[in-house]
């Protein structure tokens, strides 16, 4: 990421326009050319996703016709939905089919819930844009304030716990910790839901429009549900937070460490500055730059989802989709999904690089 | 290097606190199941349609069975007693092979459409011609999409005739039409939807046209399906007014859901699961026996496992009960022959049991005192798995080196039928209630090739038996029942001794429900695994 941030400033960087005109040609100039880019590079990932993704579908060993037509069927019925598949076309004539009808807007057909890819997509998406957000709101709230006290007091008995709980939430399996969780949480002091989105009381009067189901309830004003749905959320977004606040926390420690090394840093203090004011004003701001690209990545990998923490609480997300998909060979299945995260990938990158220019000066300068 | 200041600790102190008050803040939200809801915690991962002509998977065989009617019915404790369910009546023509049925005339669809025998012989035809997965089980009898609409025609409102291509055993005829293919679907619901003539395909793989005690309101796939009481249901009125199937696919999360009480029902519990609760009052355990076998096919491709008496020898180098005891606990028993018990002709003789001295006398005989090595195609669940670990080892006290290749249930299956195994661990369920079901996949095989179009059990295991198949056409053309279960009793004997099929278990399904929960019925096969009689206190 830092690399690419550094390429626009290197191509923009000829001298100043000499008139106002000129000048907002240029920003024009400047703005299409960001914006084609931008197009292009997200037209080439996809693509190349696509292209990957499809070749992994066709040298998986698992017969995609096995598992729609099981395993009893007739040759007959065997041999008819192995060309209704297109399996029988060479296999650059099946991506380019493929290919043509998703520039249509035609996704195709998952075999294992007999719906269109698009439908599919949108009802398991947006759990996990629900959990993955929360579970990221939860990991910056709780990590980066951590990784600040862990460099503040370095060595201390701070750095220390901060240290062994950072430790744990990096190594231990979340498979466990998410088990671990429903023991304690759910099963015997009842402070939160069992696995499962929303109780089966509000399954039947509650008809969600995003499909995230706390701003739905929210904005039709049923905060029962709210609450309810809450008390689902709370435990599994807690546990995918605990993952990312572990990294996101040691990240956090080590920038500002590098931060409070710096020689205005020992300026500030010669002024007199307040250590407090040193570390929240002076030394947080610049270690924030690089926190963005470690933050981005983090919500990346809770977007994929999370098969295992899926599978605990019974999530019905992306995660379990796309595993299930592939592992029944539901190409289109595993294509679509690979298709969101590629997105989702480059939004996020996107947003990334906006907010690099906001919160370093150079990168603004530079471009 | 920095001042801390108390204050800061203090602080973060605080702040942790708050955290911990915060997180336990969201009160507790646990409530008991309403009391005329059904909730069963199931792993429904393997649903794929829910269309009767389609579904071949345990829990939608489960779904339809409890939304639709089938034909023909049996008593679930004594699968010979068949019983007309949509039909009233039937008789069967001299030469054996036209059955005419006459239907109940007090059916009625959930959609309010009355049943009459256009919808029986409707659903029949579609079956064939849609020609999905299960479509075989009526299409054996001699149906293919030509012939179908002249040789199953309707003859009166209530009133339709089906004419087989030979004289097959009646039981058999009947059982076919037991089977969830042959559930009757709503002919006018469907066809308001059919598209571009896919007799209503497109919508009903994902909606409902049946008359059972309950209808299908909703399937969201992995996350649940959703069943409520269908008032025009012509038998007793199920007390549930709903059943939810939630999609949990973590046994340990199950359990925690039934002991808190949000679900009546926990299906997918392993032995681990079953030893915590057993002690809990507020649960109860309940089992039936399936038609399903465990056993692992040795390909006889590999000219190891070619030989009789190496055959033999692995059947005596399996520890049955220690495996059956130890590692399903309760979930299999020991059953050595290919028909499950409960089938007309099954045998309960199990004459293996593990003997290393007598398994190492035949491998020398075989010209192999010193064992082999050779690989088994395993998959990876828990209960495979742990069976092929145990086998592994009691191969070895012969001096069978086995070496286990793991993958998921694709892969396994890809590669068993492309006959590129050398051993196979896998499980059988049977089809319909009919031993044929089962004879004709663990012995008969009409064409050994490689590019044969069917691909029964003896074929995967290139296993040719052209007198054994000739015997398994008899037993299916025999209409006495009594000389029938005669000919499978000796087919099984012979098999057990001679074939590559290593026989093992018959699967016991398990399942945990609420005390206060009473009538769910574990049957034969899934789709009789009933929820209509289901009553809470």
């Amino acid at each position: 990421m830092q690399a690419r941030q550094e390429a626009p400033a290197s191509a923009e960087a000829p001298e100043r326009p000499e008139s106002e005109a000129e000048s907002v040609r240029t920003r024009v100039l400047r703005f299409l050319r960001g914006v084609g880019g931008l197009a292009f590079s997200l037209a080439v990932t996809l693509l190349g996703l696509l292209v990957v993704t499809f070749l992994i579908g066709r040298v998986v060993p698992v017969d995609p016709v096995l598992s729609i037509i099981g395993d009893r069927a007739p040759a007959s019925t065997y041999d008819r939905v192995y060309r209704e598949l297109g399996l029988d076309r060479p296999m650059v004539e099946q991506f380019w089919i493929y290919l043509k009808k998703v520039l249509s807007g035609d996704f195709g057909e998952s075999f294992l819930t007999k719906r269109p890819i698009l439908d599919d997509l949108r009802r398991v998406f947006p759990a996990t844009f629900e959990l993955a957000t929360l579970g990221l709101i939860l990991g910056v709230a709780i990590g980066a304030p951590m990784g600040v006290a862990a460099a503040a007091w370095k060595g201390s008995w701070v750095d220390q716990i901060i240290r062994v709980l950072c430790l744990v939430g990096y190594s231990a399996p979340i498979f466990w910790l998410g088990l671990m969780g429903l023991l304690i949480f759910y099963a015997n002091l009842g402070w939160v839901s069992g696995p499962g989105r929303i109780g089966i009381a509000h399954e039947f009067s509650f008809q969600p429009r995003t499909g995230i189901l706390l701003l739905d309830s929210a904005l039709q004003g049923r905060w029962d549900v709210f609450r309810n749905v809450f008390s689902h959320i709370i435990l599994p977004a807690c546990i995918l937070g605990y993952f990312s606040m572990a990294y996101i926390c040691r990240m956090t420690r080590s920038f500002m460490l590098h931060e409070l090394s710096q020689e205005y840093v020992t300026a500030a203090r010669v002024k007199g500055i307040s250590e407090t004011r040193i570390i929240w004003r002076h030394a947080l701001r610049n270690a924030a730059v690089p926190m963005i690209t470690v933050v981005g990545l983090s919500y990346i990998n809770l977007l994929e989802g999370s098969v295992l923490t899926e599978t605990i609480f019974a999530w019905p997300g992306l995660g379990q989709y796309l595993t299930n998909s592939l592992q029944n060979a539901d190409m289109n299945a595993v294509l679509g999904s690979t298709l969101v995260i590629g997105v989702v990938f480059v939004l996020i990158n996107l947003v990334s690089d906006l907010l690099y220019r906001l919160l370093d000066p150079r990168v603004r300068r530079g471009s | 290097m920095l001042h801390s200041g108390k204050r800061g600790k203090a602080w973060i102190a605080a702040a942790a606190l708050a955290a911990f008050a915060w997180s336990a803040s969201p009160s507790a939200l646990l409530a008991a199941t309403p009391p005329d809801t059904l909730v069963a915690a199931w792993s429904i991962d393997d649903v794929l349609t829910l269309d009767p002509g389609e579904v071949f998977e345990f829990t939608s065989s489960e779904i339809i069975g409890n939304t639709y009617e089938t034909l023909i019915g049996y008593e679930l404790d004594d699968v010979s007693k068949i019983f007309g369910r949509a039909a009233e009546s039937w008789t069967v023509s001299g030469d054996g092979k036209t059955f005419t049925f006459k239907m109940r005339e007090d059916r009625v669809f959930a959609s309010g459409n009355p049943m009459t025998a256009e919808d029986a012989v409707y659903s029949l035809v579609r079956a064939v011609k849609l020609d999905k997965s299960p479509a075989f089980i009526i299409g054996q009898l001699g149906f293919n999409a030509e012939n179908v609409e002249a040789k199953i025609r309707q003859t009166g409102d209530y009133t339709f005739e089906f004419e087989t291509d030979k004289p097959y055993a009646p039981t058999l005829v009947l059982y076919c039409l037991t089977a969830t293919v042959a559930a009757v679907v709503d002919k006018k619901l469907v066809e308001e939807h059919a598209a571009d003539g896919d007799y209503g395909y497109g919508w009903l793989k994902t909606n409902y046209a049946g008359s059972g005690p309950f209808s299908i309101r909703e399937w969201r796939p992995n996350e649940a399906i959703i069943l409520e009481r269908n008032p025009h249901y012509a038998g007793a009125a199920p007390a549930m007014a709903r059943a939810i199937y939630r999609h949990i696919p973590e046994p340990a999360a199950q359990r925690l859901l039934l002991e808190a009480g949000d679900v009546d029902i926990a299906r997918n519990l392993g032995p681990e699961e079953m030893a915590a609760l057993a002690s809990n009052p507020d649960i109860r355990m309940q089992e039936g026996v399936k038609g399903t076998v465990y056993y692992l096919g040795l390909n006889q491709k590999n000219p190891n496992l070619a030989k009789p008496e190496v055959r033999q020898a692995l059947k005596h180098l399996v520890d049955y009960s220690a495996i059956a005891d130890t590692i399903m606990k309760g979930r299999a028993r020991v059953h050595q022959a290919f028909l499950p018990d409960g089938f007309l002709g099954a045998l309960d003789e199990t004459p293996f049991a593990l003997d290393v001295e007598k398994a190492k006398a035949l491998l020398a005989e075989a010209g192999l005192p010193e064992g082999f090595t050779v690989t088994m195609d395993t998959r990876n669940t828990n209960d495979v798995t742990s069976m092929a670990t145990a086998i592994q080892q009691t191969f070895a006290l012969g001096g069978v080196k086995l070496e286990i290749i793991p993958g998921d249930g694709g892969q396994t299956l890809t590669k068993y039928r492309a006959r590129t195994h050398d051993i196979y661990i896998g499980q059988w369920g049977a089809d319909y209630q009919d031993p044929h079901t089962n004879a004709d996949t663990f012995a008969r095989n009409a064409d050994n090739s490689d590019g044969a179009a069917a691909k029964p059990l003896a074929w995967r295991n290139a296993w040719d038996i052209p007198e054994m198949t000739a015997q398994t056409d008899a037993a299916m053309l025999e209409s006495d029942a009594a000389r029938r279960a005669e000919m499978y009793l000796s087919l099984q004997r012979e098999h057990q001794q001679v074939s590559p099929f290593v026989i093992m278990f018959q699967q016991i399904e398990t399942a945990a429900t609420r005390a206060n929960v009473h009538g769910f019925v574990i049957g034969p096969s899934f789709n009789d695994n009933s929820i209509a009689g289901v009553t809470k206190d």
